[in-house]
Formats: structure tokens, C-alpha cells, sequence
């Protein structure tokens, strides 16, 4: 039975959060009504909005709360009715007593009551507002909508303005907030129809979370019973089970969209926060938003809300100029900030744009110079890229002085961890003079991630897919040269660059052995696996027993007592129903001494670097053989390959070789862009094959040497510059050309792209 | 006047324990379990409770017992803590009993080892004594390794 006690708490409860959610909307629609955006409703929801507060309030019996919200609903009437235009002061004013509202309405949920602060100054400057309006409003007698008589402590003293709203107001703050861009777009106001209103509810999050743990159990015992019906005669049964099947997997999904929530949700309060910070230092900001709808894990959501908060004020204190800097630098005295959300390849990305000054990178290297964080030389060295990553450094801030605003110096490096924490990465790009971006990925929820099955002694791990970079498989000549000691550590050299390996049965002491001997002893195995890995900017290898498969796992957390092993960073439960190990690649790294528990990010890794915006592309770099290097998008190349010379069969006029049960052609392709006087260089042995698959198809392209992976923004500098290209970019400070694969592949084997059925590969 | 109290019982290393009834969660036979590497020894290993991910703590390791022979298997008393539901090993499971608290007596003070810090006290029962383990304390164990614990999301 509920006493009334609890009556009374769990309508408290209702109240707080109906009204939270009013005083953004509140603030959201002041805003627009500023700018004069507003429609012709906007003062009407902004007076609804209080007018349910104060009916609840008094409802309640919270009385100081119903009594502050009654001026200021006196004097939003006036509004609403015309008698009071809008000026800045009133809006200030209202927006301040939206802030009091929230402050009591806090205190109430904090510590249970209204609190003891004093209201009576913005109080009489609400009621001078309204005074000043030729026909004052009687203050007694509120004008109170009809259809809205719960918690009316009195009947309506007048004819509502306008009658089929406000009964509406009743169901108001129900819906999760939509945009106000989605809300123009969808032709609407902010008057949700009522039918939208009807058909949402309030679910504690708790119980959603309760739901997609036992999703995950019924997902398990679906698969046994699959498992088991398999080999089951009776047609009923496996008709029973396949439907159980089908409906597990719906059943699955439509709770993990429970789960998600626009992104809108936080970016709601932004324009509140732009307004005020911009106010306050004196400068003009226009905020734009794109992409509110873009969903994401409600965990994610959480996690972001405070960087991302951050990133806006940093933007608007150092990043948007003054309007007097702005009109000497030939700028609109208007800043633009712009909050954009896309998805992209299973991420979400929120880039933070401003049109302000950009990023001053001498004075990042100075000030670095200056906190210690790096030293003259190695500032000396940086790239402007490398130097932007500076302000990512703890106790870093470039502001000329410390405002109320940001500049604490406790800021980015903040948002980096907690970026990070969460699977993400965050970037900074900046162009001096015309403004900087700051580019956030994250993944798009933390309940289910994709990850990376292996196995390493007898037990399986997942690795998330975020960290992982490539595999690698050496077999055979490979395994024996491949990996080298290095005073007892082994290493391997991965396309030219050393890559530090550990072993993860030794470092979760699965085998008693030492990495040496574990490197000696893997050139007695089969073959050897290794994950590449990149943990804080470094690269590492991996070596494991077995690489099984990718799956999406749910990731669980793991109880107290295991917590301290830095090494993993959660379970999951398998498809057999058994636990495994998530490991935590960071946490590894340093227990391997990888990277050092002191982020020493003085020398940001290439790799990150060089992301940065526009199409990027993964390119393959090689040299053909021809002194030229070339590239081609990674997206093409199936594997790479080393074959020994010898191994190399003649098949009519056309070079071919065994491979994985096929006979693929080889194609040298230093022979299809051999420039006039340069001979085609000796191949070397054993040969590096880049293979090429399309439609089930397999080619083999002889190059001279693999150089490199790069993401680079592919930006043709120079048309075709001889047959077999596409034309020629610069990538790395290097002229490269892009091969024009299909055109090489038709030139050597014309049977490739036609449509009978491969003869070669088949 | 006098309470009456229900304990869960179970035995270890022909030692009689108990846990307050409303502490455990439920007892469950002998599951399957993935051993964590660099744990602590006392912990044996995870299981999957109905998809919740469980840390079973040899209860025998534990209190310095000597090892489990034979090749009977251990039962799982799942308990509840502010942390979520820890499983203890325990070798045979016993009746839930009711006892006056009458028949309590605090821990001798020459109790020794570990015991010391996990036993509560003692229940007199009419042909034995049956100890009662505190079960915060007991699940309290903390891994090894100098890295901070790293917060998992």
C-alpha cells in the first residue's frame, strides 16, 4: 500500500521532472523570442509552462515556489496578452526567474525543501516590468486557463486567451523535448498534438536496463534451443523455434532503441549556454545545430554532456572574437558556432565549428614551452598538427587570462579522458584567422560493442574493435625472420617500422615463460598470430594463440574484487552461454610497459595526427617497381602477400600462382606504367603481391615494395600523367599516383571483368 | 524477549557456516566458470548468472583452508552485496535453520588467522556450533597490482 507519504514524494518526483523539462523548453522559447523568432504561440507555451509549475507547486502544497512563479506568470500574461513588449531587460529578467524556479526546485530535490534564498529583488523586478505596462494586472487574480482545474486553487478569473491550447499544457512535458529545427521542419509548434503527447510515456531507466539484461539472457537461450531443434524432426518444433528466432532478434532490437536518445536531448540547453557565455564576455554568437536527431546510447549521452559543454565555452571565450576584433578582421560582427551530429561508419561524430580566431599554434608551442610540457627542441620539431594536440596536456591553457568563463587550464585534457573513457577520440583543426573545429568520435553505445574474439591459453578474450588496427599472420620463412629481439624484447617490423610485441598469455601469466623464449618458441609453431593494436597513440603487437571472429558483444562490468586489474575493462557472455574476458587494450599496453602510466603525449603518434577532416580515404602506398609510388584504396586490396619467385607458374602467355586453392594471375604492374627510360627494377624475393578481389574473383599485383597506409583527403593535383593512372596527389609531401587498377586489370587479363563465370578463379 | 534469526547453512572443510538467510540470494549447483587471469588466487573465476556476470570466491581459499579433494564439486551460495551479486564456494549446502538469539556468543578472542576477521560469531546449536561469516567482509577482496582501478563503462 502507498502512504501518503510516498503519494506525496512521487508526485514531487513528477513535479521535478515535468518541471525541468518546462524551464528549458522555457528557456529555449525565450531565447527564439529574443531574436524574434518566435511565433505567435511562443508566449503561450512559455506561460503554460509556468502555469504548470505554479498549479503543481500550490497543488503540493509549495508554497514559496507557487508564489515566485505567480509574479512571474502575472507578468508573462501581460506578454501573452500584448501588454508588454519584449526587451532585453525582460528578457534577462524572466530568464533569471526561470533560474530561481530551477534553484528552488533543486533545493526541493536535494534537501527536500524550497531553500532559504531571497527572491524579492527579481520579484520586484518582474512586477516593475509589468507596471510599466500601461494597464496593470490585477496580481491577486492570475488569469488561469480553463480545462486545467486539478490543481487550480481557483476558478478561471478569465477568459483564456486561447482555450485549445492550454489544455494541452496538461500533457506538455511528456514527450522527450523535440528540436525546435525539427519542430519548424515537421510544420508543427511546440503545442504537441495531442495524440503525440497520448502515446509516450515515462520509463525509469533502471527498467530498460533490467529489459536488455534479460534480452541478452533470452538471446542466449534462443540459441541453444536453435541449437538443439536443429537436428529435431518434428516440423512443429522447428517451425516454433524459428519464430522464437525471428521474434528474439525484433525483440532485441526495439529494446536497444529504448535505449537511445536524440542527441538533441543535450544539446537543448546549449543555446541558453551560448547566450549567456557570449553575454558575458561581450560578444555576439549565433548558434546553429545540425543533426539533433542523430541517436545515441543514453550512457554516451551522459558521458558527453559535460565535454561537450566545455568544447562550446572554450569556443566562445577563445575561439569567437570580439565584435570589434571581428569587424577589424573583416568578419561578420556575429560569431558562428555550429553543432553538427552525423553518423558514420557505426560512430557518431559531433564536430563543435566556430569562425573565430583559430588556434594561435605559436603561442600553444610557447605556452607548453613555458608550463614544461615540452622542451624548446622538441616544440622545435612539431608539426602544426602535433602542436594543435598540445592543448589536449594536462594543465595546458592558452587563454591570456584566466576568465570566468574557461581558462582554468583544467579543461581539454578533461574532455580527453573523458572522450576517451568511453571509446572515443577527439581531434582538433584549426585554420589561424577564419576558426577551429573540434571533431569528437564516439562510439554509438557502450552497452554493445563490436569486438575481436582470441583465444591465448585455452581461454577466449574480445578485444574492442576500436583499438584494433590490423592482423597479422606470419607463416612459415615469415614467423622465423619476422620477429626480432631486441635485447631480449621482441619486435617486428611492420612495414618498415619496428613494432613492439607482447605476448598475452605471458602477460596474463596464462604460461610461465618469458617474451624471449615465447619468441623463440613461436617459430617452432604452425604460424603466429599477432593483433595490432593502438593504445594513447602507440602501436603495439599483440601476439595470441587463435584469432577467432568479430562478434558484437554486450559489455558487462566486472564485480569489486577485480576491478584493480587494469588489463581488462570488462566481461561479456558468449554465444555458449560462458563468460569472457573484455580486454582493455590501454590498460594492457601500460601493464606491458607500452606506453608509460604518464601520458607522454609531448609526441603525438602519426597516426592520429593525421586525422583529420574532409573524405578521407585509406590508401596503400607502394612503390611499383618503376621509382614511382603509387597508390591505390585499401578498399580494394584483399590481402597482402609475399610468394617466393619460384613459386610463380606460367598458364598459357600469363604469369599465375597457386593461392588459398585458386590459380589468381599476376599482374607486374611496374610493366603497365613504365615510364619512357626508366626500366622496370629487378623484382625482389620473395615478390609483394597485393591481392584484388572483385565479384569472387582474385588478381595478384606485383608491386616493388609496400611502403605504407595513410588516410589522406584525396584531392587530384594533376590529370593522368601516363596509362595505368588515375592522376597523381600528394600524399606525405610526395608525389604519388593513383593506379587505375581496373584499367591495368582489363589491359593484362580482359576475361576478368566479363560476366561468364570465372575460369580462372574458380 | 528474544529474536530468531534464519541462516543459511553449508559446510567447508567439515566446518559448519552461516550466512543470514536474507543476504542470499540463491544456491545454485556447480557452474562453469572462466578463470580471470592475475585475480586474486582466492578468486576462481566468473559465471553467468541468468546474463549477470557473477565473481565466484573460493570461500575455502579464502578463510586458509586447506584445498578441496576429491573430485566432488563446489555449490554456489550467491550472495547479495552493494555491489552487485558475489558467489562463495562452499563444499556441501546445509538446511535453512532458525536460531534464537539466545544461542549467540561473540568470537572467541582466541580465534586466529583470518577467521578472526570473517567470523561474526557463534551460533550454539544443540550438536554444534555454527560460525556465521560476514559476508561484506568476506567478499571483500581486493586484486592485487599497483594500477589504479580503471573505471569501466
Amino acid at each position: 500500500m502507498t502512504t501518503n507519504d510516498e503519494l506525496q514524494q512521487q508526485l514531487i518526483q513528477d513535479l521535478l521532472i515535468e518541471s525541468f523539462e518546462g524551464l528549458d523548453r522555457f528557456d529555449r522559447e525565450m531565447l527564439a523570442l529574443e531574436k524574434g523568432a518566435g511565433t505567435t504561440d511562443t508566449p503561450n507555451v512559455i506561460f503554460r509552462v509556468i502555469h504548470t509549475i505554479k498549479g503543481t507547486a500550490g497543488c503540493l502544497g509549495l508554497t514559496k515556489i507557487e508564489s515566485v512563479a505567480h509574479v512571474g506568470e502575472n507578468l508573462l500574461s501581460a506578454l501573452r496578452e500584448g501588454k508588454v513588449s519584449v526587451s532585453p531587460p525582460l528578457i534577462n529578467a524572466l530568464l533569471a526567474y526561470a533560474d530561481a524556479l530551477r534553484e528552488m526546485l533543486r533545493s526541493l530535490e536535494t534537501e527536500r525543501h524550497e531553500g532559504e534564498a531571497d527572491y524579492s529583488e527579481l520579484l520586484r523586478r518582474l512586477q516593475d516590468l509589468n507596471c510599466e505596462t500601461a494597464v496593470p494586472v490585477p496580481s491577486a487574480a492570475p488569469p488561469a486557463p480553463a480545462g486545467w482545474g486539478l490543481f487550480e486553487e481557483e476558478p478561471a478569473a478569465e477568459t483564456p486567451v486561447t482555450p485549445p491550447q492550454t489544455t494541452v499544457a496538461k500533457v506538455l512535458p511528456i514527450m522527450p523535448e523535440s528540436e525546435p529545427a525539427a519542430r519548424t521542419g515537421s510544420g508543427g509548434n511546440s503545442a504537441n498534438a495531442p495524440s503525440a503527447a497520448d502515446s509516450a510515456i515515462r520509463v525509469n531507466v533502471d527498467q530498460l536496463d533490467k529489459l536488455m539484461n534479460l534480452v541478452g539472457e533470452l538471446v542466449l537461450a534462443r540459441n541453444q534451443i536453435v541449437q538443439h531443434c536443429g537436428p529435431a524432426q518434428d516440423h512443429g518444433l522447428l517451425a516454433a523455434s524459428q519464430r522464437l528466432n525471428l521474434i528474439t532478434t525484433e525483440l532485441q532490437e526495439g529494446v536497444m532503441k529504448t535505449r537511445m536518445q536524440p542527441i538533441g536531448n543535450i544539446w537543448a540547453k546549449f543555446p541558453r549556454v551560448v547566450r549567456d557565455v557570449a553575454s558575458e564576455l561581450g560578444k555576439e554568437v549565433q548558434l546553429v545545430m545540425e543533426g539533433n536527431q542523430t541517436e545515441l546510447d543514453r550512457t554516451i549521452i551522459e558521458a558527453i554532456k559535460d565535454p561537450l559543454t566545455h568544447i562550446v565555452r572554450n569556443a566562445i571565450d577563445h575561439g569567437i572574437e570580439g565584435p570589434a576584433e571581428r569587424r577589424a578582421a573583416g568578419k561578420p560582427e556575429t560569431g558562428m558556432l555550429i553543432l553538427r551530429a552525423f553518423h558514420e561508419g557505426g560512430q557518431v561524430n559531433i564536430e563543435i565549428m566556430d569562425d573565430g580566431r583559430g588556434v594561435n599554434i605559436v603561442r600553444v608551442k610557447q605556452k607548453a614551452i613555458e608550463r614544461g610540457l615540452v622542451s624548446v627542441e622538441q616544440a622545435g620539431r612539431l608539426s602544426d598538427r602535433e602542436a594543435l594536440n598540445l592543448i589536449f596536456l594536462p594543465g595546458f591553457s592558452t587563454a591570456e587570462k584566466v576568465t570566468n568563463v574557461s581558462g582554468r587550464g583544467v579543461g581539454m585534457d578533461v574532455v580527453k579522458t573523458n572522450i576517451e573513457k568511453i571509446g572515443g577520440a577527439v581531434d582538433v583543426v584549426s585554420d589561424s584567422g577564419r576558426g577551429s573545429t573540434v571533431k569528437i568520435k564516439i562510439p554509438l553505445t557502450l552497452a554493445i560493442i563490436p569486438a575481436l574474439i582470441v583465444t591465448s591459453g585455452g581461454e577466449r578474450f574480445a578485444i574492442p574493435q576500436v583499438s584494433l588496427l590490423e592482423l597479422v599472420r606470419l607463416e612459415d620463412d615469415q614467423k622465423r625472420k619476422g620477429i626480432e629481439l631486441l635485447c631480449g624484447t621482441p619486435v617486428y617490423r611492420l612495414r618498415g617500422r619496428l613494432l613492439p610485441l607482447c605476448y598475452l598469455n605471458q602477460q596474463l601469466k596464462l604460461v610461465p615463460a618469458t617474451a624471449g623464449q615465447l619468441a623463440a618458441d613461436s617459430a617452432q609453431a604452425d604460424a603466429v598470430n599477432m593483433v595490432v593494436l593502438q593504445a594513447d597513440g602507440r602501436q603495439f603487437g599483440l601476439v595470441v594463440d587463435q584469432i577467432n571472429d568479430t562478434e558484437e558483444i554486450v559489455v558487462k562490468p566486472l564485480g569489486k574484487q577485480l576491478k584493480g586489474i587494469s588489463c581488462f575493462a570488462g566481461a561479456t557472455i558468449m554465444g555458449d552461454g560462458r563468460v569472457a574476458l573484455i580486454l582493455d587494450v590501454l590498460g594492457l599496453a601500460q601493464h606491458a610497459n607500452i606506453v608509460s602510466e604518464v601520458r607522454d603525449r609531448a609526441q603525438p603518434d602519426k597516426a592520429r595526427a593525421d586525422q583529420t577532416a574532409g573524405d578521407r580515404q585509406t590508401l596503400l602506398l607502394f612503390d611499383a617497381g618503376a621509382s614511382s609510388r603509387m597508390a591505390i584504396p585499401l578498399s580494394m586490396v584483399a590481402r597482402l602477400e609475399e610468394f617466393p619467385r619460384k613459386s610463380v607458374e606460367r598458364s598459357g602467355d600469363q604469369e599465375v600462382i597457386q593461392y588459398r586453392g585458386q590459380i589468381i594471375p599476376l599482374i607486374r604492374v611496374a610493366d603497365h606504367i613504365a615510364r619512357v627510360g626508366i626500366p622496370p627494377q629487378d623484382l625482389s624475393d620473395p615478390m609483394q603481391v597485393v591481392i584484388y578481389a572483385e565479384n569472387g574473383r582474385s588478381v595478384g599485383l606485383v608491386v616493388g615494395r609496400i611502403d605504407d597506409i595513410v588516410e589522406e583527403v584525396i584531392t587530384v593535383k594533376r590529370d593522368s600523367s601516363g596509362r595505368g593512372t588515375l592522376g597523381s596527389v600528394v600524399i606525405k609531401e610526395k608525389v604519388t599516383d593513383l593506379l587505375d587498377v581496373s584499367a591495368i586489370i582489363r589491359a593484362a587479363d580482359p576475361a576478368f571483368y566479363l560476366d561468364h563465370p570465372a575460369t580462372l578463379a574458380a | 524477549m528474544s529474536t530468531r534469526k534464519q541462516f543459511c547453512t553449508f559446510s567447508l572443510n567439515g566446518l559448519f557456516f552461516g550466512v543470514e538467510v536474507l543476504r542470499v540470494q540463491e544456491v545454485i549447483r556447480y557452474q562453469e566458470m572462466t578463470a580471470v587471469p592475475l585475480a586474486p588466487s582466492m578468486v576462481e573465476g566468473l559465471i553467468n548468472l541468468r546474463g549477470q556476470i557473477v565473481t565466484a570466491i573460493d570461500l575455502r581459499r579464502r578463510l586458509e583452508l586447506p584445498p578441496r579433494t576429491g573430485d566432488s564439486l563446489p555449490l554456489n551460495v550467491v550472495v547479495r552485496s552493494d555491489d552487485g551479486a558475489v558467489s562463495l564456494l562452499v563444499d556441501e549446502i546445509g538446511d535453512v535453520v532458525e536460531i534464537d538469539d539466545d544461542a549467540f556468543e561473540r568470537k572467541p578472542e582466541t580465534l586466529t588467522g583470518v577467521a578472526r576477521e570473517l567470523v561474526q560469531g557463534v551460533y550454539k546449536l544443540r550438536d554444534r556450533l555454527l560460525l556465521v561469516l560476514d559476508t561484506e567482509k568476506t567478499i571483500n577482496v581486493t586484486s592485487p597490482g599497483g594500477h589504479a582501478p580503471k573505471s569501466v563503462s
